[in-house]
This record gives structure tokens, C-alpha cells and sequence, in this order.
């Protein structure tokens, strides 16, 4: 007997992402193929377990290409300067510590630029999560060698090969004081959102790496095919390893992938140390911020 | 509405400038400080870092000054009154996200305690060589609002002043102190709470879905709202519509920057602030303000005794300028001479309001000390020639 079964498609009366975009803001100016929107897909999903009211939920960006993600989510969301998205997240965080602050940029603007303030909020263990879509280069501005740019890759300003060691970020990170490490590529995109959420759901400074090398520009400098061919090469060339050594997982050109969530510890954030600190030496002086004051 | 009395010292001290713009801060209800240390504007933050886990404010010192005004912007967006403090080299720093403040229109307070310039300069001997830089030190067009003190008293006065413009306009305001008059210590009356007036936030009574956060007033200022709040708003350094959505256009672009250079300039009437001293019947005038001001009064005092028509005006808000007060002066006197410690900037704006109707002289200084008196005065001997 022939198997005839039609499966009919049900009616989709919106988009499944609808209640977490700005619709009115798509077509998004991202490439096709590009990474960031995988990254702000699982962001969404990541959104619908975390414990905090949507309400609550902040997003701060910088410049760049993974900073215009704070113009499409459908939250309270901040484009502010290049490199500046964490200390402006910072502010906000202290300003009214019930937020959710969440700082969705890319690699240029948190290890480059904005590398001073992403070392210092881990130090201090600031009650944010950091987002970051590593591209590989500067590619809103055409394809620059970055401070994330494996050695000996083609950019635009290092067209005989990259000679600067990169960042490795997720040592970066542990080594600063961040409380939540984990480094996913475009392709994983369920445990990418897994981690998402627990890292919003975490207190203190939680970082997550988004691998997605620019699969306009890099990709094509660096002859690496298309979207489909760096999925493939995710595929292929990605290792998973929970709790693996921050230390040993630099990224060298087409090299192995370390992937996982790496670190999972307990310190207090900025504000708990702040207020325990002056409760213990004002003692009934000692006046808590309360929240927003105006 | 009333400053809190938590945070209020009414009474009378003896305080620098610097420790007196922390109190004014404190009394005007400002309860977040991020900001970098750097001579000769730190003992603002470390009074306010002594006093806010006193009065439920928080103060965190950052890595940069960068770091520091991107953190004021967005503690003032999760709705505290927040400020910084700082001097020249970190003056320049600020320049970024004061920009993005004008843009954002955030309403937030910068005190520049000016040192000798450029660059490192003199950390600890005074300036007032920032005047332009604080009027358009941040890439693209905007106005702001700057306040210029010449005493611990009035540091007091005019950083709660600030606070207010800042919250009635929606802008970033800068107290443009200097060094003389940040570490001259002199009495100074903090009154009750309740003679203080504050200016409350304009948030919008407005919902959420009939709510447009760049749509102006009447004043053209708009109405805010505070994350958290269920706005869901999108607020960006991107030329904006009055969604706050990026439009990349020029249309878009000339209604935004118009009003944000409007908001300000068509306001400057009622924002003029300035003391005038024995202007009856001057035949010159003093231009001048912050420690150059009170410097300029021996002059004044010495040429008076030899009959010489001189008058003081001293302007309190420098940004925006008295235009309209210069010029009605320049038909009616001889010449204005402007002191200040720097090799002009504020001379030519009095220069082109007088517009050739009177002479106008420039007694300069390079800054790392007051002017001597005896320069003032021979300016003013010049100028009734």
C-alpha cells in the first residue's frame, strides 16, 4: 500500500520570533548568511525560559554589526558608543538593579575598543551578561584586521596575512573574574540558547563567545566558500568540551573549535560587595540604594 | 518638588568649591557618581564617595573617563539623577558620550574643575581654556547648557542649578569650575531642604502604545521614560525619528539636529544668567566669569576711584551665551574688555555680538595662575582712551 500522507502546514498567523522583534524594523541590514541573526534567533528563544519579566530585560549594543541587534529586539534596548555598551550597562545595572542588563555587541566593539571596560566590569563581577559575536574582523566598515583575527588571515588592512597574536576571549574572561564562560559557533544554535539562558538567569558577570566569522567579507578574503561551507566547517571542526582549559583554546586559522561552557562559579557581583562592605563598616549609618530615585 | 532632607546639610561650613559642587549634587537629589580620578576635580568624588553610602546613592569609580560618561548616560536611563566629575585630559575623554548624551537627550551633569592646558598641562594650577571645547567639544551639532561658578557658595548653587536645567531640557549640563575656585575654601550656607526647588523628571503620563520617545513638547523637549518601566523603547546615537528608530536620511536628520540646537537656542532668554555690578552708568564693561571675575574687581575698584565709568558683567550660565544682553549693551558703551584665562574664546563671541558698535580688548592669560589685577586695569585705561 502507498503511504499518502500530506502533512498540511498550520496556519501561521505570526511570525514564531514576533512578540521579541520589532517587525516594524525588518528586513534587519545583516548579509544573508551571516551569523548574528542565529545568535539573536537563539537570544529569542534563550528570552523564553529566563526568570526575569520581559519588562525587566535591557539590551545595550555598541557599534557594529552585532550592535544594531539592540534596534531589533522588542525590550528596552540601548545603541550607545563603540566600545561602550558595557560601561553604559554598567550605569544602568546600578542605576535600577532589578534589570536584566544584557550587552549584545560584537568582538571589535568588547575585545577591541571596548576592551579596557570588558576587563574591569569582569573584575568587579558586574551583574551583566555579555553577548559577544565574534566575527573575526571589523566588517560593518569593510573587513579590518581585528584584535580577534587569527594569525595569519587575509583582512583589508592585513592583506599579506595577519602577523598580531589574537585574544583568546574565553581566557580572557576567566581570568578577569567572569563568573560564566561558554563559546558557541552560528551552528549550535540549541545549546547556544541553553547557555543564553543560563547566563541570564546567573548573577554576576557572564560572558559568552558566538563564533561566526564574517561569511561576506572574511570568508570570501580567506577563501572559505559560503554561509553553507563555514556550517560545514563548524560541523567538521568544532570540539566540545565542558570545563575545558580557558588556556588551551585559542583560535588559530581553520584550526579545531574548542566549544562548551568552560566556567561556572559563584562570586559576589559589585553590589553585593558594595553593600555588605558599608553594612559591615557604617553599620545603622548605611543607607542602601534603593532603586530608581527619579 | 523639594530636595530630600537626607541629603541636605543645611547649615553653614567651610568648604572648597569642589567639596560644595558634591553637596549641591547631593542636595539636588543626584544619587550615582561614576567617574576617574584626575587633579584637580577629585575631591568631588571622594567627598561624594564618603557621603553616599550615607544617603543611599552609589558611587563607583571607573576605569576611564570614557567608561565614566557612557555609565552616567545609562545610570540617568535606569533612572537616577547621575554625574561626573573631572578636568582637562579627562574633559577630552568625555567628549564621546557627551555627545551621545546630547543625542539621547539624557539628562545628566558633567563638573570640569579646568587646569592649565593642552594636554597634561598644569594638574594643578587653573585654566578656563575649555570654554569652546565645552560648548562644542563633541563631534556634530547640539547645544548645551554650561554654568560657570566663582565661589564655593556658588558652586553650591549652580551644580543643584544644573541638575535642574539638565532634567527641564534634557541635556547634558557642564559646571565649567577651575582649579582657583575648586580648592578656595570660604564659607558656604546650605539652606533647608524645602528652600530647595527641584526640577522632577518629565516622565510621560502617556501608555505604552500611544508613547513616542523623541516626540517634543511645546518647548521641544521630549517626554522620557526609564528602562524598566514596559516602554520597550529603543533609544539610539543613530539619527532617530520620534520612535528612536535609526532613519538614514536627510530629512530626519535636519528635523532632529534643528531641534536639538533649537531646544536650547530658543530658550536662551530665559536661561541668561548673569550679575551685574555697578553697571548704572558704566562706559566700559567687564566681560568675565569663574575666578577671572572676581579677579577683575580690584581692577574695577581702582579705576573707579579715578572716575572711570567701568561696570562687571559677569555671566553665570556661559552657554548659551548673553547674546541678546551684549548686544544691547554694545550701542550704549564705549568698550567691553573680556578676562579670562585663555587666549580668547569667549572674547569672540562678545566680539561678534558687540559687532564693531564698541572697541573690544582681550586681557589673555595662559592660565596656571589669576591675571594680576594691574593688567585688567590697564586694558580699562586703554579701552576709555
Amino acid at each position: 500500500m502507498k503511504a499518502t500522507a500530506t502533512v498540511q502546514p498550520a496556519e501561521v498567523t505570526e511570525h514564531p520570533m514576533e512578540a521579541l522583534l520589532r517587525m516594524d524594523r525588518i528586513p534587519h541590514i545583516w548579509c544573508p548568511t551571516c551569523g548574528i541573526g542565529t545568535a539573536l534567533t537563539a537570544f529569542a528563544e534563550a528570552l523564553k525560559k529566563i526568570d526575569t519579566s520581559l519588562e525587566k530585560v535591557c539590551v545595550v549594543s555598541g557599534i557594529g554589526c552585532t550592535g544594531r541587534v539592540a534596534g531589533y529586539v522588542k525590550l528596552d534596548s540601548f545603541h550607545s558608543t563603540h566600545g561602550r555598551a558595557i560601561p553604559f550597562a554598567t550605569g544602568l545595572k546600578l542605576a535600577n538593579p532589578e534589570l536584566k542588563v544584557v550587552v549584545f555587541s560584537g568582538d571589535g566593539d568588547i575585545a577591541g575598543i571596548g576592551g579596557n571596560h570588558f576587563i574591569h566590569a569582569a573584575r568587579r563581577n558586574m551583574d551583566i551578561v555579555v553577548l559577544c559575536v565574534n566575527n573575526f574582523i571589523y566588517a560593518m566598515t569593510g573587513g579590518q584586521v581585528a584584535a580577534t583575527t587569527p594569525l595569519t588571515a587575509n583582512t583589508s588592512t592585513s592583506p599579506y596575512g595577519n602577523f598580531e597574536n589574537p585574544f583568546s576571549l574565553p581566557q580572557l574572561a576567566e581570568s578577569c573574574g567572569a563568573v560564566y564562560v561558554a563559546r558557541w559557533t552560528a551552528l549550535h544554535v540549541r545549546r547556544l540558547a541553553r547557555s543564553m539562558t543560563e547566563a541570564m538567569n546567573k548573577k554576576g558577570f557572564s560572558f559568552i563567545e558566538i563564533i561566526c566569522p564574517c561569511s561576506t567579507i572574511y570568508s570570501r578574503r580567506n577563501k572559505l566558500g559560503d554561509g553553507l561551507d563555514l556550517m560545514k566547517f563548524y560541523h567538521d571542526n568544532s570540539v566540545i568540551k565542558h570545563g575545558a582549559d580557558t588556556r588551551e583554546m585559542a583560535i588559530e586559522f581553520q584550526k579545531k573549535i574548542v566549544v562548551g561552557k568552560f566556567i561556572d562559579r559563584e562570586r559576589p557581583t559589585f553590589l553585593d560587595a558594595h553593600n555588605d562592605w558599608m553594612k559591615q563598616r557604617l553599620k545603622d549609618k548605611f543607607v542602601a540604594y534603593g532603586g530608581p530615585q527619579c | 518638588m523639594k530636595a530630600d532632607p537626607k541629603g541636605v546639610l543645611t547649615g553653614e561650613h567651610y568648604l572648597d568649591g569642589d567639596h560644595a559642587c558634591a553637596e549641591g549634587a547631593i542636595a539636588a537629589g543626584c544619587r550615582f557618581l561614576a567617574g576617574y580620578p584626575i587633579t584637580p576635580s577629585t575631591e568631588v568624588a571622594e567627598r561624594v564617595s564618603e557621603r553616599f553610602p550615607q544617603v543611599g546613592g552609589v558611587f563607583i569609580q571607573m576605569e576611564d573617563e570614557m567608561g565614566s560618561m557612557a555609565a552616567v548616560v545609562g545610570a540617568a536611563w535606569g533612572g537616577v539623577k547621575a554625574l561626573t566629575v573631572t578636568s582637562g585630559p579627562g574633559f577630552s575623554l568625555m567628549m564621546e558620550n557627551i555627545g551621545l548624551a546630547a543625542m539621547l537627550e539624557t539628562p545628566c551633569v558633567v563638573i570640569n574643575v579646568q587646569r592649565g592646558g593642552p594636554s597634561t598641562g598644569l594638574p594643578t594650577l587653573p585654566g578656563q581654556a575649555d570654554m569652546m571645547q565645552a560648548r562644542w567639544g563633541s563631534h556634530g551639532d547640539y547645544e548645551l547648557i554650561a554654568v560657570s561658578p566663582n565661589s564655593p557658595q556658588e558652586c553650591f548653587e549652580v551644580t543643584i542649578k544644573a541638575v535642574n536645567l539638565s532634567e527641564k531640557y534634557r541635556v547634558p549640563v557642564l559646571v565649567m569650575t577651575d582649579e582657583c575656585v575648586g580648592h578656595m575654601t570660604e564659607k558656604v550656607v546650605i539652606p533647608k531642604a524645602d528652600e530647595i526647588e527641584l526640577y522632577p523628571r518629565r516622565y510621560t503620563k502617556l501608555p505604552p502604545d500611544q508613547y513616542l520617545p523623541f516626540k517634543p513638547g511645546k518647548d521641544l523637549v521630549p517626554e522620557i521614560v526609564k528602562a524598566g518601566d514596559g516602554y520597550k523603547i529603543h533609544v539610539t546615537g543613530l539619527t532617530h525619528d520620534e520612535k528612536g528608530y535609526p532613519v538614514m536620511n536627510w530629512e530626519v536628520q535636519e528635523k532632529l539636529v534643528r531641534r536639538l540646537v533649537e531646544k536650547i537656542r530658543l530658550h536662551a532668554d530665559e536661561l541668561v544668567d548673569i550679575e551685574e555690578m555697578q553697571m548704572e552708568d558704566a562706559e566700559v564693561v567687564i566681560f568675565s566669569y569663574g575666578i577671572s571675575s572676581r579677579v577683575a574687581i580690584p581692577a574695577l575698584q581702582k579705576a573707579r576711584g579715578e572716575g572711570i565709568k567701568v561696570g562687571l558683567l559677569r555671566s553665570i550660565i556661559c552657554w548659551p551665551f548673553p547674546e541678546k544682553k551684549i548686544k544691547e549693551l554694545s550701542s550704549k558703551v564705549k568698550a567691553f574688555v573680556v578676562v579670562e584665562m585663555n587666549y580668547g574664546q569667549m572674547y569672540y563671541e562678545v566680539e561678534r555680538c558687540v559687532c564693531g558698535k564698541a572697541k573690544t580688548f582681550l586681557v589673555p592669560h595662559g592660565g596656571g595662575w589669576v591675571h594680576n589685577p594691574e593688567d585688567i586695569y590697564n586694558a580699562i585705561k586703554e579701552a576709555v582712551k
